[in-house]
């Protein structure tokens, strides 16, 4: 199925949930209120006819001019070979979206993964902690406005340029 | 059952009949272990020999590559993505430039294709090789290693520097010499350790994942490939010069066990290593004239918007996000990479396993340690 029919079914299920239509490259975007990603995933897995198999890739982008973060979503579909990509935008300083673990495993991982460079709360997911930081960082080290700190336990993150060696 | 009002757990039964008290142990191994590919780290929970399951802990090599992408501008980054897998680093090379590429909107020229794929290819059998040799070693065959690492050295030692220059004279020559050398020792390999018994019965019904769980957990590349699942980037969404190029895409067939077992997934690596040959034999062979390179501004902006470009790489399908806002530096890059899932994976995988075996299941699975992290 072409992403234009697929965003049309999405529109007639879940109506002004679903945002404009956008292309990127061979792929289809569709803007997805962030609350109602869950439930648009759902669908989108379950339903006859759309069963996007694979959570492809999952990203965060800080738009700090727009004060907003986005989560992209890209699925997949192995059984039926199309693809589409979700967009949900969340406000920047409280930026909330439900979990999609319990659709797709990998999302566990990834959502983890956005919570922790990016600082995104993912709702009713089962273990929302650290991935790649140490549990006791401070701070989302992707977000724009983020500031590396003087040291950690001890250890400066300051270095004379080589340069001047 | 209950001993003393205690609930206890399944399994434990044989032992508190005979009057013997057991407790889950817990382990830790890494992330500083020989056998875990890099620097990985998991937690065991173990009754045993047996793992309830195998817990990763991974961010020790997080470099924050993606964040150095901000800061150096697009041209700036290439040799940063060397570093995303250091073991097939100019898939990841291909896969930032094909991004930046749908960004601006750029056609390579044909013969830059050609080299591209030429590069992607030797880089494919260096990794394959260092895995299968590897995951001998893991299992207690050294010598096959050393076997596989010789002829790695072979490729590590022609470089062709991407396509920012045009192949140099004579590389055609060594090269298909090279293949012809190496070709027949793909067979000597198969019958060195593939049908080895001691081998086959190490991998063989060990670590079995689904065609359903692999694509749950987004498995790509041979490891979604050795549970049955015929997709391969290089052809279904096919890229670069691939198109114009023959070759099969293996899968596993539980041919010495279940399917999607550790010895499909090895298996998958040995017979696409074939296919890398056959593929570089028609690039080597119709290698177009013309330019490498097409004209792209030093100082490159691409225009605002978004791209998501997927390579093969030797460990699968690998996901290159880049946002454009029109300046010289993205606004956000995210890699999405095989080894990530495959690890995320290993904590299901891992419940009921002998702990012997989750060696084998790391390096059956191909984890880079680097590719996880980032």
């Amino acid at each position: 199925m072409d992403g234009a029919e697929i965003h049309r079914r999405l529109r007639e299920r879940f109506g002004n949930a679903i945002g404009a239509e956008l292309k990127l490259a061979d792929w289809t975007v569709c803007e997805v209120e962030a609350k109602s990603v869950a439930d648009v995933c759902r669908y989108l897995r379950d339903e006859p006819g759309l069963h996007f198999d694979c959570l492809s890739n999952l990203s965060a982008v800080d738009r700090k001019a727009a004060d907003q973060i986005e989560v992209f979503y890209h699925l997949f579909s192995y059984e039926l070979d199309h693809r589409l990509v979700l967009r949900a935008a969340t406000p920047r300083p409280d930026p909330v979206v439900p979990t999609v673990s319990h659709l797709w495993p990998i999302a566990n991982w990834l959502e983890r993964e956005a919570f922790d460079l990016m600082g995104v709360q993912f709702i009713g997911h089962p273990d929302l902690r650290r991935i790649l930081m140490p549990e006791d960082w401070v701070g989302h080290p992707l977000r724009k406005d983020f500031v590396e700190p003087e040291e950690y336990h001890g250890i400066s993150t300051r270095r004379e340029s080589l340069l001047k060696l | 059952m209950s001993v003393g009002g205690i609930p206890i757990e399944v399994g434990l039964e044989r032992e508190t009949a005979q009057g013997l008290e057991t407790e889950e142990m817990t382990l830790n191994m890494g992330p500083q272990h020989p056998s875990t590919h890099g620097v990985l780290r998991f937690v065991v929970k173990a009754d045993g020999e047996i793992m309830r399951r195998a817990i990763p802990d991974i961010g020790y090599l997080h470099r924050s590559i993606e964040k150095i992408s901000e800061k150096v501008g697009y041209h700036g980054f290439m040799p940063y993505t060397d570093r995303v897998d250091y073991v097939s680093a100019m898939q990841c090379n291909q896969g930032w430039a094909m991004a930046c590429e749908a960004l601006a909107g750029i056609e390579v020229p044909r013969r830059g294709e050609y080299c591209r794929v030429i590069a992607s290819e030797f880089g494919r059998l260096a990794s394959h090789l260092l895995s299968v040799g590897a995951t001998g070693m893991d299992i207690g065959a050294t010598t096959p290693f050393t076997h596989a690492i010789r002829e790695r050295e072979y490729i590590n030692d022609m470089r062709i520097g991407g396509v920012a220059w045009d192949i140099p004279p004579g590389f055609v020559q060594r090269a298909t010499k090279y293949l012809d050398r190496f070709e027949p020792l793909i067979d000597e390999y198969n019958e060195l350790i593939s049908f080895n018994k001691i081998y086959v019965e190490r991998l063989a019904n060990v670590a079995i994942i689904s065609r359903e769980m692999a694509i749950a957990y987004n498995l790509v590349g041979p490891n979604l490939r050795g549970s049955g699942v015929s997709y391969d980037v290089r052809r279904n969404a096919p890229y670069s010069a691939y198109p114009e190029l023959e070759f099969e895409v293996p899968i596993g067939t539980g041919e010495r066990g279940a399917l999607g077992d550790s010895y499909d997934r090895y298996m998958v690596r040995m017979r696409e290593m074939k296919q890398s040959c056959r593929i570089l034999r028609q690039a080597l062979g119709g290698l177009p004239p013309g330019p490498v390179v097409a004209k792209v501004a030093r100082n490159f902006k691409p225009p605002a918007g978004e791209a998501y470009v997927r390579v093969e790489g030797s460990r699968g399908d690998m996901g290159w996000f880049v946002v454009s806002d029109g300046t010289g530096f993205p606004v956000r890059t995210h890699i999405r990479t095989g080894s990530f899932a495959a690890m995320a994976i290993i904590e299901e995988l891992s419940k009921g396993l002998m702990i012997a075996d989750l060696v084998a299941v790391i390096a059956s699975l191909d984890i880079v340690a680097p590719e996880v992290d980032r």
